[in-house]
């Protein structure tokens, strides 16, 4: 250990090794979110409450649904990258793995079932 | 000097010590919002599924969402999504290290609980 300099120690040590991909992934998701999501309030909460003849009608119009798409998809991404730096911070161990395991299924598994749906709802 | 005194230092006091503040609390908020929006998300993936599954299944998640309940739980998803989205753009701006001093950064912190309440009610005026 006597020939361990301080920088040797540094070096590929930082907290997650591959933090700065991570951030930035968040950054890019973030950006593209603050397009998507005011989009997606709008045109999500003017249908809502309309009947399922009104549903099927407005959702087989491109816009709103890709709208709608895109947002399930981003919007999961940017969750289970937030969410993993949530789990990383208070869940520790075997527990950390289990759980970034079960919400990136969950997250995945989600953007999966939307799109489906909305894919099934435009075409 | 490599490794002198690991594992035996003094640590720094930790956050329960702390009074709390704005700029910690509209931070914690951040992350509060942003992972609780998991559950109405969920919920309008399933209201999207059960529009693609037919009338039946659409009247049961649709009824739920368009209840009082479910007008309660997206209500407070939109305070929690304007702001997570203002708290956002925050991070954005001090990603340049702009705007990091504390006078400044607390008035952004102000900023963000008064816009999120505006957008909100901008919203359900709207929508």
């Amino acid at each position: 250990m006597a020939f361990l300099t301080d920088r040797k120690r540094a070096m590929g040590l930082g907290s997650a090794k591959s933090g700065t991909a991570h951030h930035w992934s968040m950054t890019i998701s973030s950006v593209a979110l603050l397009i998507l999501l005011p989009l997606f309030v709008f045109t999500f909460g003017a249908v809502l409450g309309g009947s399922y003849e009104e549903i099927l009608a407005y959702y087989g119009r491109p816009f709103p649904a890709i709208v709608a798409a895109l947002t399930i998809l981003v919007s999961f991404k940017h969750f289970n990258d937030g969410v993993q730096t949530l789990l990383e911070d208070y869940v520790h161990g075997l527990s950390q793995k289990v759980a970034i395991i079960v919400m990136t299924c969950i997250s995945y598994g989600a953007a999966a079932v939307g799109i489906f749906a909305i894919a099934r709802l435009a075409l | 000097m490599a490794d002198v005194n690991r594992g035996n230092r003094p640590l720094s006091p930790h956050l329960s010590i702390y009074r709390p503040q704005l700029t910690s609390m509209t931070s914690i908020l951040t992350r509060i919002t942003g992972n609780a929006m998991l559950i109405s998300s969920l919920l309008i993936v399933w209201w999207f599924l059960a529009a693609a599954s037919g009338s039946d299944t659409f009247a049961t998640a649709n009824g739920f969402l368009t209840s009082w309940f479910g007008d309660l739980v997206l209500l407070f998803s939109v305070l929690g999504l304007w702001y997570h989205t203002l708290a956002g753009v925050r991070h954005l701006i001090w990603d340049n290290a702009v705007m990091m001093d504390v006078p400044t950064a607390e008035k952004l912190g102000w900023a963000c609980i008064g816009g999120s309440v505006v957008l909100t009610l901008i919203t359900v005026l709207l929508v």
